[in-house]
């Protein structure tokens, strides 16, 4: 089908549905496609010899890490790359070959024939115009329709993916929509000119939980609906296995593998596509305790009856659960001793500045971390979770309520003062995004090694031995001490990150969504090098993430929130097997399965949950 | 959780492909990035240009007619007056090449314009170097400042440049050029001046060109400040002092180098604009600028008198344009220029080196 290197008897073996809506001619033909990158005298190849088609109303999805190509290859395909690129091969879009097309008729292509939906709504729409503004401007650029006639067309289009109120839509700037609708009305304008081709570019990385498994839901009818080819491009097998017939597994530029959902899914061939796999971290298969059933606990937790799955085998999977859940709360009650993170009723504002009034992100948040305990904090973004872990290393004053971190009570502590400082010593923080948390002029041996010299701890010899140790236990090369940041992966650059958070060997650990700038191969290894090292060394930590998934494999406790408050926590048994909160029901069910089965399941106890009328 | 754009994710992997260039020559000890900027600096044709002539002009103009008292090479200096050889037509000559007594030829009451336009050319380098170093130096610290600590310390900063951008600067530099030039008065300042009239005025003009490079400093730090690194810095107890200097300043360096050669060169023009306005230097001392004031009725009659000093301020300007726009583009990796048809292939994937190594030592 795709891969030319090995041909492919097996793809009678599987017929689906799709494969037999499948049968017309592919509207998208790919032939030998390889893209170029030309850098420092040289050409860097981005993509080789790629083969695909794709047929009308079917999905395909072109999965790999970052760096793999698999946006690169795509872009090409539009003619939309830099100037320093070069493509060659054959790109036929119905028969019609677009490389090698003079830029006039690339220009009628684009929008019309093929359409993008890109990852990030808010730099994709333009701020200084209307929504309604750019999608009739789509509309008019490849019709010959009076404006009135585009207005009501708009119109017609923003109903359809199902934005709640369409003419203030309509008249509404990008910055006046929230980002679930900015990437409906992207949607809209990308569908507009009814595209033969889609291309959606990651559409839902940008996206929460809930909010990606809304736009999903609406890729799914719209595909139904308007029976176009969709290219879907993403590192998310969870996504994947929402929406795919088809998969190409993409790696260093190739495609390794590629074959319908269920063959991937099921039967893995290539040892990367099992890697790969193997590395999505499962919700409720975690920890090295007993797996967790989620779909069932959530079934339970709502009393909802699930039509694909067989009532006897869900009412098996309850029984199961409630034992598990009896020994974790028999565990819970153990004496933990003095609590190193200790928060009653905290509320946290960003001080205000200028004009603009203090903003209260975080109100009445009880929250105690006992040592060696991790807890997982959860919650979409502006929830108030990454709030919560900069105030607890002082980056944030307290504004109410009291906080006590290692002992000392830090809510009415001046900005970089003395107590301040003295806390720090027992704090560790590792940060977000890799590349912007290490200093790029310095080598990361002094940047792993700055805490301990400021703390007066180690110099000289003695601060370079233990930079090593510290290097030794992140699992990097000690030669490493003398490169800079630019030079490392992301993978690496966030191991340093954790040796510099580890280098005073402290009591309380904050990570701050450590993991959720890297790839999932990379992510979980490095959660992976977290747990080690939090079992070796004991240290408390507070886990602040938007993913279920890897908090599940991480922590003891999850406290969920929802708009600056906790709503619900427990020990990590209680949250995933019976939630009570319907936000956490609701999260829960939002979080797509690497499995097309499963998260069919899941995919209807979602309706289900949103049908019962849950706010 | 902003996944990276095509763009930066294109950079990272160049990033990653020179990480693997100097990896594959086994050099264990990695780049700094001050390495990197000189390496493409020196990868810059202009700029090596730029750099050559102006250090050329730089040696021939302080070596020739001498300076700070030593004396130099050639045999005449500015104020000499000597008889006029042939009218005062440049001696020198392309074919045969021949020096002769006055190259650049003579006024009209025969001083040499040779040493005249290398006293000049000595005078606008020291103008430039002055207001380069004062103008860096006060704009980084108050830029600094004010991005830094934001609130009250920056409302102050800022409103203090608004009021000097405010000044006209003509205005202002004809007010010091009286001061510094009235010779009644026997005070300690006027007497300096006297001497050194363009050490004064480069002086100024430093302290009122620091302007524009604050507001772009501040620019800089204000994004730099919210960088993460700047947090974990924080939190490993780092006093403000060292985050400003250690961690911050260093980043913003490459703004501040490139609007620091962007302000000398056009610091030439203004002691230029201000010696032909008849502000700047006076004579007898003599600038490029006052050369060509003061040569310009003799346009008709003898133009080397206007040329030579002219392609003097061309030649200095150019040069430190272009070094400039070389530095520009070493700090700035995205201008970096591709030419497709000398290009090199390869077959390894730029993805191919870093994931690999990673995944060896997961395991």
């Amino acid at each position: 089908m795709t891969d030319n290197a090995t041909p492919e008897p097996e793809a009678t073996q599987l017929e689906t549905e799709s494969d037999k809506r499948a049968q017309g001619a592919p509207v998208l033909e790919v032939r030998d496609l390889s893209v170029d990158f030309g850098v420092d005298k040289k050409w860097v190849p981005a993509a080789i010899g790629l083969n695909y088609e794709v047929r009308a109303g079917e999905v395909l999805a072109i999965v790999g890490e970052s760096g793999s190509g698999k946006s690169a290859s795509s872009m090409a395909l539009l003619g939309l790359l830099p100037s320093n690129s070069r493509v060659r091969g054959s790109v036929k879009l119905s028969g019609k070959e677009l490389l090698g097309e003079k830029s006039g008729n690339i220009r009628d292509v684009r929008g019309k024939e093929v359409a993008v939906i890109f990852q990030e709504p808010m730099t994709a729409l333009n701020p200084v115009y209307t929504v309604g503004a750019q999608i009739v401007e789509t509309l008019r650029l490849h019709n010959a329709i009076s404006p009135d006639e585009a207005k009501q067309r708009a119109v017609r289009m923003l109903e359809l993916v199902e934005l709640p109120d369409p003419e203030k839509a309509f008249k509404s700037y990008p910055h006046q929509l929230s980002g679930g609708q900015r990437q409906r009305a992207m949607i809209a304008q990308s569908l507009s000119c009814d595209p033969k081709l889609l291309i959606a570019d990651e559409p839902t990385t940008a996206l929460d939980v809930t909010v990606q498994a809304e736009i999903l839901d609406l890729m799914r009818n719209l595909r139904n609906k308007l029976d176009s080819a969709i290219i879907l491009i993403t590192h998310d097998m969870g996504v994947v296995a929402d929406l795919a017939d088809r998969i190409a597994v993409m790696r260093h530029g190739v495609i390794v593998e590629s074959g319908t959902a269920q063959q991937i899914f099921n039967n893995p061939r290539h040892e990367y596509t099992q890697a790969l796999l193997a590395a999505v971290p499962h919700l409720g298969q975690g920890a090295d305790s007993a797996d967790v059933d989620v779909t069932a606990a959530l079934a339970a937790a709502t009393h909802s009856e699930l039509e694909s799955v067989d009532h006897d085998e869900l009412v098996r999977r309850e029984v199961e659960n409630q034992a598990a859940l009896q020994l974790a709360a028999e565990e819970a009650a153990k004496p933990k001793g003095e609590p190193v993170l200790e928060l009653v009723d905290v509320a946290i504002e960003y001080p205000k500045q200028g004009r603009v009034p203090a903003f209260r992100a975080v109100e009445g948040a009880n929250l105690v971390i006992y040592p060696g305990q991790v807890v997982g904090l959860v919650g979409e973004s502006g929830s108030g979770k990454t709030t919560i872990g900069r105030a607890a290393v002082g980056l944030l004053p307290v504004a109410a309520g009291s906080m006590r971190v290692v002992g000392q009570d830090i809510s009415g502590a001046k900005r970089n003062g003395k107590q301040l400082h003295q806390v720090r010593r027992d704090i560790g923080m590792v940060f977000q995004d890799p590349s912007s948390s290490l200093n790029p002029r310095l080598p990361i041996g002094e940047s792993i090694g700055e805490p301990m010299y400021l703390a007066g701890v180690a110099k000289g010899v003695d601060l370079q031995k233990r930079i090593e140790t510290l290097l030794d236990q992140v699992e990097l090369p000690r030669g490493y001490r003398n490169r800079y940041p630019h030079e490392l992966s992301g993978g690496q650059k966030q191991r340093v990150g954790i040796a510099r958070a580890l280098s005073l060997q402290p009591k309380l650990m904050v990570a701050d969504e450590p993991t959720s700038a890297l790839d999932v191969s990379v992510q979980a290894k490095v959660l992976e090098l977290f747990q080690n090292l939090q079992k070796e060394l004991g240290f408390a930590c507070l886990f602040v993430t938007h993913d279920l998934a890897v908090v599940d494999v991480l922590a003891d406790r999850i406290c969920v929130m929802q708009r600056g408050r906790i709503v619900e926590q427990g020990s990590r048994e209680q949250i995933l097997r019976n939630p009570q909160e319907p936000y956490t029901q609701r999260l829960l069910a939002a979080v797509p399965l690497p499995d097309p089965e499963k998260q069919r399941e899941r995919r209807e106890l979602r309706a289900q949950l949103i049908a019962a009328g849950i706010e | 959780m902003t996944q990276p754009t095509q763009e930066e994710e294109l950079l990272a992997q160049q990033a990653l492909a020179e990480a693997a260039v100097t990896e594959s020559s086994e050099i264990i000890s990695g780049l700094s990035q001050g390495q990197i900027v000189r390496k493409r600096f020196f990868g810059h044709t202009g700029a090596l240009i730029g750099l050559a002539v102006f250090a050329l002009i730089f040696l021939l103009a302080f070596t020739s007619v001498g300076a700070f008292g030593i004396p130099g090479w050639w045999k005449y200096n500015h104020v000499d007056v000597s008889p006029l050889v042939n009218d005062g037509v440049p001696t020198s000559s392309f074919w045969p090449l021949a020096w002769g007594e006055h190259p650049f030829g003579q006024d009209r009451i025969g001083r040499d314009l040779f040493a005249m336009t290398m006293r000049g050319a000595q005078q606008s380098i020291t103008v430039m170097v002055l207001i380069g170093a004062i103008a860096g130096a006060v704009g980084a610290i108050v830029g600094g400042l004010a991005g830094y600590f934001r609130g009250w310390v920056e409302a102050i900063l800022m409103r203090l440049t608004d009021v000097i951008i405010i000044i006209p600067l003509l205005l202002l530099a004809a007010v010091v050029g009286q001061i510094a030039n009235r010779r009644d008065q026997g005070s300690w300042l006027t007497g300096f001046a006297a001497n050194n009239g363009v050490v004064i005025l480069g002086v100024f003009l430093g302290f009122v060109s620091w302007v524009g490079l604050a507001r772009l400093v501040r620019g800089e730090f204000l994004t730099l400040r919210e960088r993460e690194f700047v947090d974990a810095a924080r939190i490993s107890g780092a006093s403000n002092a060292r985050i400003i200097f250690k961690h911050i300043l260093p980043n913003a360096v490459g703004v501040l180098i490139v609007n620091v050669t962007l302000t000398m060169s056009a610091a030439i023009l203004l002691e230029t604009a201000l010696s032909y306005l008849g502000l700047g230097v006076k004579a007898p001392d003599t600038s490029l600028g006052l050369l060509v004031a003061q040569n310009q009725e003799a346009f008709a009659t003898r133009p080397w008198l206007f040329w030579f000093p002219g392609l003097f301020i061309i030649l200095i300007c150019l040069s430190i344009n272009f070094i400039g726009d070389g530095l520009r583009d070493a700090f700035d990796p995205r201008q970096k220029k591709f030419k497709a048809k000398t290009a090199v292939e390869t077959t390894r994937h730029s993805s191919a080196t870093a994931p690999v190594a990673e995944a060896s030592k997961g395991s």
